[in-house]
């Protein structure tokens, strides 16, 4: 399971700051403590106050400041292209992460030679310009679409991580076992392409998000998820995900699961 | 039409562990890959034979293999010479002596013997102990203290005494055998433990504790297959070489130990019970044994004729 940690946002009140008085320290210090938790890779964001011409040399600031602190790579996630681009010429450690394209023509084909170019791994959303598909078929076929144009470019597929896209289950909660099911249809149709999801959408504005968290995931690793962007610094969600590890044969079981997970 | 190879792609490698020092150091593991398909990775180091040397004369070793030794067997510098003579790799020197149901020697004594023969000959030493955990614990930091320098590689650890085993080790340079009854979540287990205490992971070598042909080989062979495929994926805990004391398990089989007479129909006595050591050897070898702990010379010879033909670069 790969755990990417969602904390480096500009969403969240402290790195927003960080970001407006160029103050490295929240960032330096929930990249360290990301890596302490548990988390493979660094999702960074700018978030949506950075004014778009800002952006790529916010974005770059950020990969830079997170690969001093930890020896991660970055999930480069912007809506900008021109920010990935930066995001993914400054990450320094291991294999960038392009975070998205959406499985869109014109943006696959913007951000696949992107991805080529970088030696980068890439979040396809299972979405186009139509919305959010409401069943597991239409996420499927999207998938197949994404996983087709990777091919083209020669992205191999452990490169490609689909999103099938979790949306809240207090506004959205037929999607739940739509998410499921597009999950175990995409990795029965496109065997060695990765799963992915935003973790934390499914209990967006929800009461016991953790609880909710917690449990989506555990059911959607059963189907074959193999990595999120979650929150890494609940430390119950990344202990039921090395319980899971173990459960389902990837990580050969020790009396000291629960620590080795954490060890890279 | 071409025949495309189907190739399995390995994320992490084997560590290579070190045993003995300059100019004559041994590398074994580095693997990345299951043992012997070149096409998939690289295997840098072939797999090794240790001779066993007792440090007093074995009482139920069958003359078969005390022949081999006539001479040298009740003197471990002259039977660990012999052995090196024979062609092994390394000697494993077993004090017997300390268990307490035989001489109850003392870690000095102990640490003498394995100075003496460490000083006599030129390939890299494995020091096992009597199998009484507590006894180990007591003569290893003697032992170890006296083979500072020669980068040896002692054991046997287990759960009970790893701590005081692993300590000599740190002090003075060796590597450890962390043993485990065929259970791969113990043996990972026990590598966390060790590396806890600072020990670096290519410093240990992981001893399943198999058993021979006929008896349970298939398990062990499962284990072991097993806890590689962990080190090809990532899992650092089980990234460890494997040793295996194939001469103790294949010597106590009924089918090395029956003579002719007993047992007409199996044939002759020698070549059979060569043959177990050999066969049992080279299925770990395939199952991803890095190191071989040996008994008889013959069976050393033949092992290593067998090792380099798989060795041999695969043209696909």
């Amino acid at each position: 399971m790969i755990l990417i940690g969602e904390r480096i946002n500009g969403m969240f009140k402290d790195i927003r700051e960080g970001i407006l008085n160029k103050n490295p320290e929240p960032i330096r210090h929930w990249a360290k403590r990301q890596m302490e938790s548990g988390a493979h890779y660094l999702d960074v964001n700018t978030g949506p106050t950075v004014e778009a011409k800002d952006q790529p040399a916010i974005m770059e600031w950020l990969v830079n400041i997170c690969n001093e602190a930890a020896a991660l790579p970055c999930c480069v996630d912007s809506t900008n292209p021109d920010a990935i681009e930066a995001g993914c010429a400054a990450n320094k450690h291991g294999k960038v992460m392009i975070n998205s394209t959406h499985a869109d023509q014109w943006k696959m084909d913007l951000f696949l030679p992107m991805a080529a170019k970088y030696n980068a791994a890439i979040i396809g959303l299972a979405m186009n310009e139509s919305g959010v598909p409401k069943s597991a078929s239409d996420r499927a076929a999207l998938a197949m679409e994404l996983v087709v144009n990777a091919d083209a470019h020669g992205i191999p597929m452990e490169d490609l991580y689909i999103d099938p896209l979790m949306l809240p289950c207090n506004v959205a909660q037929e999607h739940g076992i739509e998410v499921l099911e597009a999950i175990r249809q995409i990795k029965a149709l496109a065997p060695g392409v990765r799963t992915t999801m935003g973790l934390s959408n499914a209990s967006q504005r929800c009461t016991n998000r953790h609880l909710i968290n917690r449990t989506f995931l555990i059911m959607s690793m059963a189907v074959g998820l193999d990595s999120a962007i979650a929150d890494v610094d609940d430390s119950e969600l990344v202990d039921a995900v090395a319980a899971a590890n173990v459960l389902l044969n990837k990580d050969i079981y020790c009396d000291s699961f629960l620590k080795t997970f954490r060890q890279r | 039409m071409a025949v495309t190879i189907a190739k399995e792609r390995w994320t992490s490698k084997v560590n290579e562990l070190v045993l003995g020092a300059e100019p004559n150091a041994i590398k074994v593991g580095g693997d990345g890959t299951l043992p012997f398909l070149f096409f998939e990775g690289d295997m840098p180091n072939r797999p090794v034979v240790a001779l066993e040397v007792c440090d007093m004369e074995p009482a139920d070793w069958p003359d078969i293999l005390k022949d081999a030794f006539a001479g040298v067997l009740g003197d471990p510098v002259a039977w660990a010479k012999k052995c090196v003579e024979y062609g092994a790799d390394l000697v494993c020197l077993r004090l017997s002596s300390a268990h307490p149901d035989n001489k109850n020697a003392s870690p000095e004594d102990c640490a003498k013997t394995a100075k003496a023969v460490a000083d006599a000959i030129n390939v890299p030493m494995i020091v096992i102990g009597c199998g009484v955990e507590e006894k180990d614990a007591e003569i290893m930091p003697a032992v170890g203290e006296a083979l500072a320098g020669k980068v040896a590689l002692l054991g046997c650890a287990t759960p009970n005494n790893y701590k005081t085993i692993t300590a000599a080790c740190m002090v003075s340079g060796h590597s450890i055998i962390a043993s485990s009854p065929l259970d791969i979540n113990l043996a990972k287990q026990l590598n966390i433990l060790i590396t806890e205490m600072g020990l670096a992971g290519n410093r240990i070598a992981i001893d399943p504790l198999v058993g021979a042909l006929g008896y349970g080989i298939e398990y062990a062979y499962s284990i072991m297959e097993r806890s590689r495929l962990g080190a090809l994926t990532g899992d650092k805990m089980l990234a460890m070489p494997v040793i295996c004391f194939v001469g103790q398990e294949a010597w106590k089989a009924k089918e090395a130990k029956a003579s002719r007479d007993e047992t007409p129909e199996w044939g002759d006595q020698a070549r059979r019970a060569i043959l177990w050591e050999v066969m049992t050897s080279t299925t770990f070898a395939q199952a991803s044994g890095a190191i071989f702990v040996m008994r008889h010379p013959d069976s050393l010879k033949q092992f290593n004729a067998h090792v380099a033909k798989m060795m041999e670069p695969v043209k696909y």
